[in-house]
């Protein structure tokens, strides 16, 4: 006979232990190392919130001080490995083994790490798959969230940053797991309930705003002329002809180029309305100038951007708000509608090897993946047509019946053939794959597998590998794009030049591009301090990205 | 300070008639070029200046292939390198034969 309810006893036996330590559902802030002590037990697996963006830093630093003889071998299973204190507590011995999507400013210390043997590791997964595991065989026995505000009660607001935390509250609390939320303050009523309460067990008084990290601000007046050049390229040989309305753009500097170059450049070519009306996308900074002059429609969010909460509130025609008027971002959400309802995805990378894998992974720097490998990728499961869709469709299948033929996402990686310190963009061999080989990984960390490349953008032109009909071909087309980097320069010419006669290969004379127009003077905003005041003075950015 | 040169057949001659022409500036990671008409039509000179040693075959990659994109011909082209990235030199270049090309305003 078995014993039922086993699960809802442990839950009970750990929120007895809790209550010791607070009064009601508040735990003083004094009291938080013995409490967190009091319901952590050896062993649990511990989603710590913090992705990309918002960290539940003050509950990291208390796990970071946990004793590691009384409670250790935890399992972290988190988005955002970030903070100091997330690797602190396998340095110490709390925890040893973790599953994880996104590392950046940690992306060095991990990677000693993984080689030290200090930690086990899962998996590197995307978010979206991060989550599902989190329903099926990743389950937390325990979630220490972050959260704005919260009441008494354990109701929630989590302002413009919601991001993980429904996602990560849903599968913790309904199966039996304990949820703990860190909030800048206790309130009497929150603004909006983004949390109810019923899920939330304790709640931990910070006294100051959790940690944002300004991911997706890129400042204008880095840009180069080249990745003007490169952006032109992308709307011209790819955002026009394929009609894309709805996308997602990745982080960095060429993507800020494009977003920049909409209310010039992409006014002069009439494409207003034709493209970008839809995105999944957080609120850059540099859209700003293209959402005033009129170009989009809607717009939903992974999450939020520091200094632009004003803005979004301002604009609610544009993003989604909540009753009090702020953001309401959804991580799983957005990754969702950035899977199924886009028909591209445009975000650069640091290593394309000769079939078109690619990778952010170096073998001193284990960077993640954060949602990449979701965007960039073609849903197998998705029915509904759309005409962006359909054509890369049938680039790919001419002879294919078109009523049976599946459509494909344009999955397309931008990037200068060289990139920081002249690392070449384009390489032989991917160093994921020597860093599996050296963690005796069963896979290596690829990011956009060769297989849902569709194209490839240098300032050298376009190479679309839906049109190649061979691996050879593949490998001449991405070849006849990687400029002057050894890869580049190993290219068969005559192939490469009869690839460009039967438009796999575009240049940027082939479209009509004029070099004199890679100009600075020709972004919709050339500093912080123009999208600042293209705002109409909405947009706040941060101290950091303030030089005037 | 490496030097380098580069007399090269060129099958387009520059269009346009402006005497001279100059694009980029002098700056680390940057590039200045200048750009005068000289004769014959068919030849294109290269004058390199460089603050990078050790790209000679590089740069003899990016010069030729300008030269057989770009009309080029009856051009001597002196280039003063601050340690340019080839995608920016040949952004230059290509900005340089567009400009020589224009009507002077």
């Amino acid at each position: 006979m078995s014993n039922w309810g086993m699960q809802k006893a442990a839950l009970g036996e750990r929120l007895t232990a809790g209550r010791r330590h607070a009064k009601g559902k508040i735990v003083p802030l004094p009291s938080l190392p013995a409490f967190l002590a009091a319901v952590i037990r050896s062993g649990d697996r511990v989603c710590l919130e913090g992705d990309n963006q918002k960290q539940a830093d003050l509950l990291a630093a208390a796990l970071a001080n946990l004793d590691p003889a009384e409670i250790s071998d935890l399992h972290m299973v988190q988005s955002g490995v970030v903070l100091p204190a997330h690797l602190d507590i396998f340095e110490k011995g709390i925890a040893r083994r973790l599953d994880f999507s996104y590392s950046g400013p940690q992306s060095a210390r991990i990677a000693r790490m993984l080689f030290g043997r200090k930690i086990e590791l899962g998996a590197v997964h995307t978010y979206l798959e991060l989550f599902a595991r989190y329903f099926i065989d990743l389950t937390p026995n325990v979630a220490l969230i972050a959260a704005v505000s919260a009441d008494k009660d354990g109701n929630l607001y989590t302002g413009p940053n919601t991001e993980d935390t429904p996602t990560v509250v849903e599968a913790t609390s309904y199966k039996n797991g304990l949820v703990v939320a860190q909030v800048t303050e206790i309130v009497d009523k929150v603004p909006r309930v983004d949390i109810p309460g019923d899920l939330v067990h304790f709640v931990v008084e910070a006294g100051r705003p959790f940690y944002v990290e300004p991911l997706f601000t890129r400042d204008p007046a880095a840009i180069t002329e080249t990745q003007i050049l490169t952006a032109m390229l992308a709307i011209k040989g790819i955002y026009a002809p394929y009609g894309v309305r709805r996308l997602n753009h990745g982080i960095g500097f060429n993507t800020a180029a494009i977003e920049l170059l909409l209310p010039t450049y992409g006014e002069k070519l009439g494409l207003k309305g034709k493209v970008c009306t839809h995105f999944a996308l957080n609120p850059h900074p540099t859209l700003i100038p293209a959402i005033e002059s009129g170009w989009v429609d809607q717009i939903h969010c992974f999450g939020s951007e520091v200094g632009m909460e004003d803005y979004v509130a301002a604009r609610s025609d544009i993003f989604f708000t909540g009753p009090d008027g702020s953001l309401r971002s959804n991580r799983a959400f957005c990754q969702t509608a950035g899977l199924y309802a886009c028909d591209m995805f445009i975000g650069s990378t640091l290593q394309i090897d000769l079939e078109g894998h690619s990778s952010t992974v170096t073998t001193s720097r284990i960077a993640g993946f954060g949602g990449a490998p979701n965007m960039g990728s073609d849903p197998r499961g998705r029915r509904h047509p759309s005409e962006p869709w359909l054509k890369a469709g049938a680039e790919a299948a001419p002879d294919a019946a078109p009523a049976l033929r599946r459509g494909r996402k344009l999955v397309v990686q931008i990037g200068e053939t060289f990139g920081e310190r002249n690392a070449p963009l384009f390489v032989e061999r991917l160093d994921a794959l020597e860093l599996a080989r050296e963690l005796k990984l069963d896979l290596a960390p690829v990011m956009v597998y060769s297989d849902d490349v569709t194209h490839i953008v240098t300032e050298e032109g376009i190479a679309n590998l839906l049109m190649c009909r061979s691996k050879d071909e593949r490998e001449q087309a991405i070849r006849g794009v990687a400029g002057y980097t050894d890869i580049g320069r190993a290219r068969d010419a005559k192939l490469v030049e009869q690839l460009r006669q039967r438009g796999v290969i575009r240049r940027p004379e082939d479209l009509g591009i004029d070099p004199l127009d890679a100009d600075r003077r020709l972004l919709a905003a050339r500093s912080i301090k123009d999208l600042m005041l293209a705002s109409g003075g909405l947009y706040r950015p941060p101290s950091r990205f303030r030089n005037w | 300070m490496e030097k380098l040169s580069f007399r090269l057949t060129a099958a387009r001659s520059a269009g346009g008639s402006r005497a001279q022409a100059i694009v980029g500036v002098v700056a680390s990671g940057n590039l200045e070029v200048l750009l005068e008409r000289a004769s014959p039509t068919d030849t294109c000179t290269i004058d390199i200046a460089t603050a990078a040693h050790g790209f000679g075959a590089v740069w003899d990659a990016v010069v030729r292939d300008f030269v057989a994109r770009r009309p080029a011909g009856g051009l001597r082209i002196s280039i003063n390198d601050g340690g340019a990235r080839p995608d920016t030199v040949a952004l230059r270049l290509a900005q340089g034969v567009r400009k020589i090309e224009e009507p002077e305003r």
